[in-house]
């Protein structure tokens, strides 16, 4: 599904990035962890292609193909989706015609006529019933007036709408209560298939209760420094991070 | 000093002037000449005119069809300004000239409804015009009403009696046509009586890209308890010049409400100066511009509150692309003794380039102590945020920019209440976004 190798970025001439590499392959469900700082949001930046970011070096390759060289639009084309840490208020464009440009923009990329009218909106029914969101949200501003919750739900509304391969979940549990975490994590599960992914980064321990993952990474300055099974995030709950950078660094000497 | 040029020529034409023209529009030409002499056209020593330089667009030797020479206009192939389900009674001018209208759609209209061109209605009812004609239009300072009153030969006038209101909205279609290039000089006299209503959609065309400089002056009456709506759409080419003063008046308990949608021009300068003379009235003041290449767009408002418990809402919103130039002055007055008053003010604009710029002067002057007074100006960019977005969910960049800036106009257009008007021009931004600059020559005229 999607291959890092050896990747360097940097946002206004400092290195974030230190040389990543990473395999996630169809079904499975990663977990990134680390301390704050250490890189989590700009490698999820750098996947979808944030034009702040800049690549120094490394290749990504995502289904065969070269990843960074395809631009934003075309990698979510392609099945790359993420879920934004902090989702983006857009005053004026309502839900419905802020789908409607998603799903149509990327049947034309598959070829497609745009969607029927009636079978958007039975589309748009049956995903907000999917995560609990209220028909009167498809009339508001995107994420104009939402809650924190209402907000984090859109955006797994957004994925079961596009229904993507990989699903890079960025900090999705900050600022969501335990219902609302619920909601969401049911609703990443329930999209889960033999063929998607999702990456899911986090600071905590929390989500992970929620999304069982089978593998954890630790991110610490640009790296990933340990990778193991689901117990791994168990441990780094228990004991924090800094036995992970310590045993790191002692084995770097 | 362009303004000798004017008054000798006047004085060389006086007779022509007059002979092209009606009793009621000449009664006033001598008041002009002498204005126009004393004050002159304004020059960008003004503060009100820093960007726009409204004495060179006066500068070279414009013609004018002073002996009314009809230039052939071929009204139902050029006139298709249509706006989907929204049925109109049209009238139509040709440069300044008042094309006689379809007279079938007047029995429609309410006893004593005056309706047509200025001329043609002033020889029916030569009193009733010359009790409203002039009585607005501020010569007596530097502007184009004096030269606009020296020169024009005819116009469209409407005047609604009291209590009657025309519900078919009426609209009054310009349009720009000559073999030749040309000043054109028109009137437009609006009158409510006291209780009646009007809604009055203006577009503004041109046929062709010869050059053109448009002075045009607009008075409106709206007596006690009228209501009024005005709406001004210019769609015209690179080649316009165009310099508009409209003057109203409010009487008790009127409300008016105009929108000037400025799409495709030249150069435009409007000037609205808005008297709120009698308690309660309300007026509704705003302005959209998408613009691009060389493309200038100025508007000047003043919202004069003579009177307490009165109520205005401004806001103009523009998107400037390429090297446009952009300017908005907004001045509100609130006299002494105009308690209660609430005034709202917001301008806000995005410029895409850097190459495009925006001038915004908001002005509050207060002299009333019980007032609910509130302005706002702000330029900026595209939210890259929402843009980055978007994108991520496969929004091409462009769509997604045609997206946010929609949204940015609607804030506007969602305020017009004609509910057909407003998806015409949401159809007519739209497109205005997606085609980018100089693709609209030759498609002036709405299809």
């Amino acid at each position: 599904m999607l291959r890092i190798d050896n990747l360097h970025a940097c946002i206004g001439g400092k290195e974030i990035l230190k040389g990543i590499n990473l395999e996630v392959k169809a079904g499975q469900v990663h977990a990134i962890m680390g301390p704050n700082g250490s890189g989590k949001s700009t490698m999820s930046n750098v996947l979808v292609g944030h034009p702040s970011y800049e690549v120094t070096a490394g290749t990504v390759t995502f289904k065969g193909r070269n990843l960074l060289e395809m631009s934003p639009e075309d990698r979510a084309h392609e099945g790359l989706f993420m879920s934004f840490q902090y989702p983006v208020e857009i005053p004026g464009v309502s839900m419905t015609n802020f789908m409607r440009a998603a799903l149509n923009a990327k049947r034309a990329y598959q070829g497609l006529e745009p969607v029927a009218a009636a079978d958007f909106l039975k589309l748009m029914k049956q995903k907000r019933e999917f995560v609990g969101l209220d028909a009167k949200f498809m009339n508001r501003s995107v994420n104009e007036g939402f809650s924190g919750g209402e907000k984090k739900r859109n955006e797994i509304f957004q994925m079961a709408v596009l229904e993507p391969s990989l699903s890079i979940l960025d900090e999705t549990d900050s600022g969501l209560d335990i219902d609302a975490l619920r909601i969401v994590a049911d609703g990443v599960n329930r999209l889960k298939s033999p063929e998607t992914s999702v990456i899911v980064i986090t600071h905590y321990q929390r989500l992970l209760d929620y999304i069982k993952p089978d593998i954890v990474h630790v991110l610490y300055n640009g790296r990933i420094i340990k990778t193991a099974g689901p117990e791994l995030a168990l441990e780094l709950e228990e004991r924090g991070y800094d036995w992970v950078i310590r045993e790191f660094e002692t084995a770097g000497k | 000093m362009s303004e000798k040029v004017y008054t000798g020529l006047y004085r060389e034409n006086r007779t022509l002037v007059g002979n092209g023209s009606c009793g009621v529009m000449n009664s006033l030409r001598e008041d002009a000449l002498a204005a126009l002499e004393t004050f002159g056209l304004p020059t960008k020593q003004l503060e009100e005119y820093l960007h726009t330089d409204i004495a060179r667009w006066f500068e070279p030797d414009w013609g004018m069809n002073l002996g009314r020479v009809r230039i052939p206009v071929g009204v139902s192939d050029r006139f298709r300004c249509s706006v989907p389900n929204l049925s109109t009674l049209a009238y139509y001018l040709a440069d300044d000239r008042f094309v006689a209208s379809d007279l079938s759609q007047r029995t429609s209209l309410a006893d004593g409804v005056i309706i047509g061109g200025l001329c043609e209605q002033a020889g029916m009812f030569p009193d009733t015009i010359a009790e409203y004609y002039g009585k607005l239009a501020d010569m007596q300072r530097p502007g184009i009403a004096a030269l606009n009153t020296l020169f024009a030969q005819d116009g469209f006038v409407v005047i609604v009696p009291d209590g009657v209101t025309i519900e078919k909205p009426v609209q009054l279609v310009t349009l720009l046509q000559s073999p030749v290039d040309m000043m054109v000089t028109r009137r437009i006299l609006v009158v409510l009586g006291r209780g009646s209503g009007l809604k009055l959609l203006v577009c503004d065309h041109s046929a062709d890209s010869r050059n053109y400089l448009v002075n045009q002056v607009t008075e409106v009456f709206a007596g006690e308890d009228s209501s009024l709506e005005l709406y001004d759409l210019e769609e015209t080419a690179h080649t316009n010049k165009r310099v508009s003063e409209l003057f109203v008046r409010q009487d008790a308990g009127s409300s008016v409400r105009m929108a000037g949608v400025t799409l495709n021009n030249g150069m435009t300068r409007n000037s609205a100066y808005v008297t709120l003379a009698g308690k309660g009235a309300s007026l509704m003041l705003d302005g959209v511009a998408v613009v691009d290449g060389s493309q200038h767009v100025d508007n000047l408002t003043f919202v004069d509150h003579q009177v307490s418990d009165c109520q205005s809402d401004e806001l103009f919103k523009y998107v400037l692309d390429g090297e446009a130039v952009g300017s908005f002055a907004g001045k509100v007055l609130v006299r002494e003794g105009s308690q209660r008053t609430v005034s709202q003010q917001t301008n806000r604009n995005i410029c895409m380039k850097r190459t495009a710029r925006m001038f915004t002067q908001p002005q509050l002057e207060i002299y009333a102590d019980d007032v609910k007074c509130s302005h706002g100006a702000t330029v900026g960019q595209l939210d890259d945020k929402a843009l980055f977005y978007m994108r991520q969910r496969g929004i091409s960049e462009s769509d997604a920019r045609t997206l946010l800036m929609m949204a940015f106009t609607d804030e506007v257009i969602s305020r017009i209440s004609l509910e057909p008007l407003q998806q015409r021009l949401r159809h007519l931004v739209e497109r205005r976004f997606k085609s980018g600059s100089n693709l609209c020559e030759g498609c002036q005229i709405c299809k």
